[in-house]
């Protein structure tokens, strides 16, 4: 195959990139869109085989088919497998393989050039090694975060500071030996201290900040793919790379926007992190907890009754379960709606995914901005396993970890009743002032439990 | 160096500005509900860096070389495969909920 007809194709799968992002930022064409960035990326993985080595089978081909098919049987069950809640992380880590992926390409094609390499292609090829290996790195940190592996508050470590500053000044300058000396061990060492930065640089992230990050070391890996495709003389991959890195930057961007949170404060928060006021102390204060019974009393004489999903209903994969109580709720005539943080769940917009998979109505889906304004005219809100989202102290503790976030401001009702496993804090790891509030009830257990309960005991009414 | 190289670096350069106005225009108007399967669907879009992981695994000599590349092959796999999958599987939820509303919509 010629040059010029690779190069087409590669050109044609780049449009079909741009069609695919386009398409994902609207509802009804998302679905396709997805399928388009699809079909370019197969198209060019395989006409690549035809090309790479003139016309020839490739040499070690058959490794390569076989590794192919190894990375399908890891990767596709385990997408197709994974539990709604838990898809944040294994994007996270999808993203962390394409980052090592990328830095193990601009390293093999150093190690074949050797001498031969201009100085632009090692500095690319350094760029690429570094943040591929900060993205393949942090993206574990932020996957163990998510996944529970870890504690999710900021670890700060004494002289954090210095130590991560430390760590990226010897990135830079073993980076700057690469490009001056050449070699491999420098490069090596350049990778090692790279993959280590990446760890320090997420560890203190607090876990309400995750998503953030995981959507900053998206766009990282996208540049870093971008030049792979320098050192490679590969269009496509300069293509590919540049638009996800420019659209993961501008996502990053909203996303924090979403959250209230500057981007700046979530990547240097690391810096200038206090040691968090202590939640112990609080939990000996009395709370008043209910029964099902009395929930379902509060419930069926309200008018109007907003509910708010957070991420233990995720969990305990109450969605079912909530909407049959909605449903319930609304044929008693009352009035149902659900308040929905932008981040709700674990990441923007993943609760409208949880409850549109219980085929919750569309129209009951009310974002925070417009549900804010209603809570006085709201006798009674249902807070379904949500914390941060509705904790007051964004508003009233500056220096907490979710100072300035946006909330939903369920203190304004009649009544507040929290179904909760236990006293823990949330995701932020933040105590919740609004728990300990005259018209809070809690219902303390599993969301599904508590929600059947409550439909049982509604129904006897 | 060659002026036929020079300009082969040049074509390059305007490839990847060019590259990052689109990147930003395409997303600069999304709603919070499509973040996720957003990000998502970029994820995957970057597997493409298969294509360059094939190509060093082609010409990969030394069993380090070779190493390298073939890990390189099965990681980029898992990003792009993977990354399409989940993607899709995220976007199914929406289709299921939005088609009727859509469909009684557009019926004319």
């Amino acid at each position: 195959m010629s040059r010029n007809l690779y190069d087409l194709i590669g050109l044609a799968a780049g449009i079909c990139f741009i069609l695919a992002l386009k398409g994902l930022s609207s509802p009804k064409s998302a679905r396709r869109g997805n399928l388009i960035g699809a079909l370019g990326a197969t198209v060019a993985s395989v006409i690549v085989f035809f090309y790479a080595n003139e016309g020839r089978a490739l040499n070690n081909q058959t490794l390569i088919l076989s590794a192919i098919g190894f990375g399908v049987l890891v990767g596709v069950p385990a997408a197709r497998k994974v539990q709604m809640t838990q898809m944040p992380q294994l994007v996270a880590l999808f993203n962390g393989v394409g980052g090592g992926a990328a830095a193990l390409v601009a390293i093999v094609e150093y190690l074949k050039l050797g001498s031969d390499a201009t100085t632009a292609v090692v500095i690319a090829t350094v760029f690429t090694v570094i943040v591929g290996c900060v993205s393949f790195s942090g993206s574990i940190v932020t996957f163990l975060k998510l996944q529970e592996l870890m504690t999710t508050r900021p670890v700060i470590f004494p002289f954090g500071r210095q130590i991560i500053g430390l760590t990226l000044i010897g990135v830079l300058l073993s980076g700057g030996w690469v490009i001056a000396s050449g070699g491999t061990t420098p490069l090596l060492i350049n990778g090692l201290l790279s993959l280590i930065f990446g760890i320090l640089f997420v560890l203190p992230v607090g876990g309400a900040d995750v998503p953030i990050v995981i959507s900053l070391l998206n766009a990282f890996t996208g540049l870093t793919v971008a030049a792979s495709g320098y050192v490679l003389q590969t269009t496509l991959l300069i293509i590919a790379g540049t638009l996800v890195g420019a659209s993961g930057t501008i996502l990053t961007k909203l996303m924090a926007e979403a959250m209230g949170r500057s981007l700046f404060g979530t990547l240097f928060g690391a810096f200038t992190a206090t040691a968090q006021q202590s939640a112990g102390s609080a939990e000996t204060r009395p709370v008043k907890s209910g029964s099902a019974e009395d929930v379902a009393i509060l419930l069926n004489y309200a008018q109007r009754v907003v509910i708010v999903p957070g991420f233990g209903l995720a969990v305990a994969q109450a969605q079912h379960t909530v909407r049959e109580l909605a449903d319930l709720l609304s044929a008693k005539g009352i009035e149902v709606a659900y308040g929905i943080h932008p981040v709700a769940g674990r990441m923007p917009g993943h609760m409208n995914v949880l409850l549109a998979e219980a085929n919750v109505p569309y129209e009951q889906l009310v974002e925070m901005e417009e549900i804010n304004p209603t809570f006085p005219q709201t006798d009674v809100v249902l807070v379904v396993g949500a914390n941060d989202v509705v904790n007051p102290a964004a508003k009233t503790t500056p220096g907490c970890p979710i100072y300035g976030m946006p909330i939903l401001d369920v203190s304004l009702a009649a009544n507040v009743i929290f179904l909760k496993r236990s006293m823990r804090p949330g995701f932020a790891g933040i105590e919740n002032e609004l728990l300990y509030d005259s018209k809070t009830t809690l219902l303390f257990g599993d969301a599904k439990d508590s929600l059947t309960k409550v439909v049982s005991s509604l129904k006897s009414l | 160096m060659s002026s036929e190289l020079m300009s082969n670096e040049i074509a390059l350069l305007a490839i990847f500005l060019l590259s990052v106005f689109v990147g930003f225009e395409v997303v600069s108007k999304v709603s919070t509900t499509l973040h996720t399967p957003l990000m998502s669907g970029a994820n995957a879009i970057h597997g493409v860096i298969l294509v360059g992981a094939i190509v060093v695994a082609d010409h990969a000599k030394t069993t380090l070389e070779i190493t390298l590349a073939i890990a390189a092959v099965i990681l980029a796999t898992i990003n792009m495969v993977g990354g399409f999958v989940v993607t899709d599987r995220m976007l199914q939820m929406f289709k299921g909920k939005s088609k009727p509303k859509k469909d009684s919509g557009d019926s004319k």
